[in-house]
């Protein structure tokens, strides 16, 4: 008689997970780049306009306004789709759909890594941000909201590679998917106020939920516990997750249907 | 458990217009090792990928240890074992990561999955290696740890597919002697797929085959290739001679000739004594105008009961293990 036995779903998960997370230190060549990413943009973005920003506008603190930019960088996109991608064309996710692990547990378990690595990325960046001089109005539970929020985001945003690398299994497909990452990233109030921008991309925008994440997270830093802020971050968060995840797991289950 | 491991009733897939499995009835009986044997994309593959809940048949109905592979997949996978021909693990765990992971997949945990895994690594025979990483292994260790991976959980029926193909004779025979041991001491169910004649012939206590997405021929070894002929007298000829029509109509008139064909240059002779009757044949040749260039007298392969059915060898040039993987 077999030993298998059905198991939990929770524990479908912690086993997925592990996979997953164990293979992070051993993929260096995936999280180093997306270590130095954020940081050159950091340097290079503080390099060129601190001194016009802040000679606009006295008192402006040019650097909290650019941590939560880098943030942006270090966090969006980052996920195990590649993984999925060479599960896929391996075989190896065709061996593990013949356990009776659960379906939605293949999926959940990688974005338990993913979380993991958005919340190490974001917390690297905001060390740099206390090294060159940015300090939260909010007090330590800020920034402890303010990587929450960073990680929630990074998570809400990788449905939408999983949901190409599922849809695909195509490797260029998953790195082609990445090319999303500019609109949302630059498309917004990323260097200047919004209030500053030029009228078409200030419509532009007031439509993309990149700006009132990095509204939220600013105001973590320089404003203090702005609720309608932080609110309207929240709002962004979850209304892309909401999609970007609908896409994932209708995705995977298209895949894992045996028809 | 139900008397049948496997039992399918006009199984079938088609992807679009391709119908890759047409019609398969099968009656697997519990501990019984069952050869597929059939050559490339004759519908193996798909058949055993069906029978283990990864694709949804078109057409018919398939249960595995007593559970409709459909309607109750999560039962049926509870009990089967698996090794795919692609032998696909992660290339960036170890071995031994790998079996932990297949192992909570199942549910098991804890002592009990320490325990089963040194079983299974003892088993296959993989020694320290386990510990290394997969992306280091040779494509035999590769099957091995696999092989290890669909032995873990102790399931009632093991499909494996392909299991040497690519391998040297070496590891072949060690795999064959694995499958037997798992068979004779735990009483496992094997559904192996295989495009070699000798495996199917030494391996298994049944023997199906498929050709063109149909189930072709069934029986045990022995009794298959007695359906041939006790004895086969092969001739090379030119086929394309005159004397081809006269030299069959004469050879099928000598005693104890049951049968007689003639494929791509060869005349084969089906006879209840091969001896007896060799002579008379070489006549019959000479005397339709024919010249024998060479000769053979022997017992039915499973590669002869093949040509009976499909007409084609399964073998390239007659040689076995030479299909390409």
């Amino acid at each position: 008689m077999s030993l298998a036995q059905p198991s939990g779903f929770f524990r479908d998960l912690v086993t997925v997970a592990r996979r997953a997370v164990r293979t992070l230190p051993r993929e260096p060549e995936a999280i180093i780049p997306a270590m130095l990413i954020p940081m050159f943009f950091f340097a290079v973005n503080i390099g060129a306009l601190q001194d016009v920003a802040e000679g606009q506008a006295p008192g402006f603190d040019f650097k909290a306004f650019q941590l939560p930019v880098a943030i942006i960088f270090a966090v969006t996109g980052v996920s195990r789709a590649n993984t999925i991608v060479t599960d896929i064309q391996s075989g190896y996710l065709d061996k593990m759909l013949i356990t009776p692990v659960r379906r939605s547990a293949l999926l959940l378990g990688m974005m338990v890594a993913d979380i993991v690595l958005v919340f190490a990325l974001s917390s690297l960046v905001t060390i740099v941000g206390f090294i060159v001089g940015v300090r939260f109005e909010t007090g330590i539970l800020g920034v402890l909201a303010f990587l929450a929020m960073a990680s929630a985001w990074g998570l809400a945003f990788t449905g939408f590679p999983y949901a190409v690398a599922l849809r695909t299994g195509n490797p260029a497909a998953v790195n082609s998917a990445f090319l999303i990452f500019f609109p949302f990233a630059f498309l917004t109030s990323a260097f200047v106020p919004l209030e500053a921008l030029t009228s078409w991309l200030r419509t532009v925008a007031r439509y993309n939920p990149v700006t009132y994440l990095l509204g939220a997270l600013r105001a973590l830093i320089t404003e203090g516990w702005v609720a309608a802020d932080i609110l309207k971050g929240l709002g962004a968060i979850g209304g892309v997750g909401l999609i970007t995840f609908t896409l994932a797991f209708t995705a995977l289950g298209r895949r894992v249907k045996t028809g | 458990m139900s008397d049948f491991a496997i039992r399918a009733k006009g199984l079938a897939r088609s992807f679009g217009e391709n119908q890759a499995v047409k019609s398969v009835d099968l009656d697997v009986a519990t501990s019984e090792i069952y050869g597929f044997l059939g050559p490339n994309g004759a519908g193996k593959s798909t058949t055993v990928r069906m029978l283990c809940t990864l694709l949804r048949p078109t057409g018919g109905s398939a249960t595995v240890a007593g559970f409709d592979v459909v309607d109750d997949a999560d039962e049926v996978r509870l009990r089967i074992g698996v090794a795919l021909q692609e032998a696909s693990l992660d290339e960036k765990q170890t071995g031994r990561e790998v079996l932990e992971l297949q192992g909570r997949m199942y549910g098991i945990s804890g002592s009990v999955l320490s325990q089963r895994i040194t079983e299974v690594v003892d088993f296959v025979d993989i020694g320290g290696a386990i510990d290394d990483f997969v992306g280091t292994y040779s494509g035999g260790m590769k099957r091995r740890v696999d092989l290890a991976t669909a032995l873990l959980h102790e399931p009632e029926v093991l499909f494996l597919d392909e299991p040497t193909t690519g391998l040297d004779p070496a590891s072949r025979a060690k795999v064959w002697e694995e499958v037997r041991r798992l068979n004779r001491e735990l009483g496992i169910t094997i559904f192996l797929t295989t495009q070699y004649l000798e495996e199917a012939d030494v391996l298994a206590d049944r023997v199906g085959i498929i050709d063109g997405g149909l189930l072709v021929a069934e029986g045990t070894p022995v009794d298959l290739k007695r359906s041939v002929g006790a004895d086969l007298i092969i001739a090379s000829i030119d086929a394309e001679a005159e004397g081809v029509d006269q030299a069959c109509t004469d050879v099928r008139n000598l005693p104890l000739v049951t049968d007689v064909s003639v494929h791509d240059d060869e005349i084969t002779v089906s006879v209840a004594d091969g001896a007896a009757v060799v002579n008379d044949f070489v006549v019959a040749l000479n005397n339709a105008g024919l010249r024998a260039e060479s000769l053979t007298l022997r017992t039915p392969t499973l590669d002869d009961v093949f040509l009976q059915v499909t007409g084609q060898r399964l073998t390239v040039g007659g040689s076995e293990g030479e299909v390409a993987a």
